[in-house]
């Protein structure tokens, strides 16, 4: 499929010798020339996320020379960041993600206009600012920011070039409401929190952002200038444990809420809500409002925890997650991991104090709740899981 | 002979880690049928409640999503694959 430019204008602008020099291997590649660098030069991108497809993404785009460049990411880099999020440095650990890619954006490629927002991407700064931009290009780390990028895009008719990642595996394509499917012809609808595994519950391979997010960017490029096959109406997806890629196809669905037909949705909505998760602090419970409208599991804080062992209380700890974490940190619990837990729940004893953790609390949420249904009254859920413990009881245990 | 049904990697926790479960089956949805009697755990994540596809899994015959596929029994041949693919967003800490 060829389509228009994403910009649409015939370039105007010049370029100084510098920029010629710069830019040298561009502009002697066929279908891409001075025409080609000189659209770029007029073109703007909206990164929504500065971290593990944001870097990648942020890198190539700016060393390209496209024009402008706006990052959204409310962030600090993190030391647990650096692992893969490479447009970030050790110096810059506590300082805004947004920031530290505009210092080596700068140094990168000076000719790049940067600007930063140095908020959360949400339904009420999302149009404003989203417009003016040429593309917008999805590096988000959650669900409701996922289809909030998408939803703006299609409001503004403008591509949003989609990555997702988890553990080996990713996920690329071109979602252009007025040339095809959007992420909502894909899923209609996000999965209730805690049924999907997380990034940071499930861990990601560091060079697996740098994979799918040099994808992101060479299809940013390519929608930019007009060139090839844009990745519109079609999945990529790419395993790096097995080093394969596969193309699935992805339909226009005419129904869709958004892009389709008669739609139903024609303004940003909550997409919090729409998520069933609570707003932008990533280390909340993501289950308390779930677990509000479905039954009432009885929580217990770490403190009250060390109060009840320091007492010589007899409890029963039993630890839900996977056995690699296990090997990384434990309270000496038993170990029953939540994949396993419909057909090992019986392990756990109807009498005694039974206290279920995990690392910040949404999977021990889910196995009380599995237990609750199966008739326990004994069980209790430790808020915050090991990590609160790790903070707030024992410094001494590592956090992961 | 059998056919192959990818595991998405946030699934695998269900098959024992497995990335391919084999089944015998002579259409999609009996071997979707066959994939969750063999892996128990692996229904409450593809079907809601009353038994249909979850809106966030899309299930692939080859490179087509059943749901455009034929309404009804959707046969498969001897070289096909199956493969499902669930909406991961990267993030949300749980």
């Amino acid at each position: 499929m060829s389509i228009e430019s994403s910009n649409g204008a015939s370039p105007e602008v010049t370029l100084t010798n510098d920029e010629i020099r710069r830019y040298s291997r561009h502009l002697i590649l066929p279908d891409f020339g001075i025409d080609g660098q000189k659209r770029l030069k007029e073109s703007s991108v909206l990164l929504i996320g500065a971290g593990g497809l944001g870097s990648p993404l942020a890198l190539y785009l700016a060393a390209a020379g496209v024009g402008r460049l706006g990052i959204v990411d409310a962030d600090v880099v993190d030391e647990s960041n650096l692992q893969r999020q490479i447009v970030h440095g050790t110096s810059k650990i506590g300082t805004r993600k947004t920031e530290s890619a505009k210092e080596r954006i700068n140094d990168l490629n000076p000719f790049v206009d940067v600007t930063l927002y140095n908020e959360p991407f949400t339904s009420a700064n999302a149009m404003q600012i989203a417009r003016g931009y040429d593309v917008i290009v999805d590096g988000t780390d959650n669900f409701p920011t996922r289809y909030l990028s998408n939803d703006v895009a299609v409001f503004l008719g403008i591509p949003n070039v989609y990555g997702s990642i988890f553990r080996f595996e990713g996920q690329v394509s071109v979602f252009w409401g007025k040339h095809g499917p959007c992420y909502r012809c894909l899923y209609r609808e996000p999965p209730p929190p805690g049924l999907v595994p997380s990034c940071a519950e499930g861990g990601v391979l560091g060079i697996l952002p740098g994979v799918i997010g040099t994808l992101q960017a060479t299809e940013t490029i390519k929608v930019l200038l007009g060139v090839g096959q844009p990745l519109i109406g079609r999945l990529l997806l790419y395993d790096a444990f097995a080093m394969q890629f596969r193309e699935l196809k992805l339909r226009k669905d005419p129904d869709c809420p958004v892009c389709g037909e008669n739609p139903s949705i024609t303004e940003l909505i909550d997409y919090e809500a729409f998520c069933g998760v609570p707003g932008h602090d990533h280390t909340t419970d993501v289950h308390q409002s779930h677990q509000n409208g479905i039954m009432a599991v009885r929580q217990i804080s770490v403190e009250q925890l060390a109060e009840l062992r320091a007492s010589g209380e007899p409890i029963i700890l039993i630890d839900v997650r996977e056995p690699n974490e296990y090997q990384i940190a434990n309270l000496g619990g038993k170990l029953i991991p939540l994949s396993q837990f419909t057909a090992r729940a019986d392990e756990v004893p109807r009498e005694g104090r039974v206290i279920v953790h995990c690392k910040m609390g949404g999977r021990s949420t889910q196995a009380v709740e599995h237990l609750i249904r199966l008739g326990y009254t004994n069980v209790e859920n430790l808020t915050g899981g090991i990590n609160a413990w790790a903070d707030r009881i024992d410094r001494t245990v590592p956090k992961y | 002979m059998a056919t192959r049904v990818f595991i998405p990697t946030p699934l695998r926790a269900y098959t024992e880690n497995r990335s391919e479960v084999p089944v015998e089956a002579s259409d999609v949805q009996s071997a979707l049928d066959a994939l969750v009697a063999q892996h128990p755990e692996l229904r409450r994540h593809l079907f809601d409640d009353a038994g249909a596809l979850r809106s966030f899994v899309n299930v692939y015959l080859n490179d087509d999503d059943i749901r455009y596929l034929s309404a009804g029994r959707i046969a498969i041949g001897e070289h096909d694959v199956i493969s499902i693919i669930p909406a991961i967003a990267g993030g949300l800490a749980a």
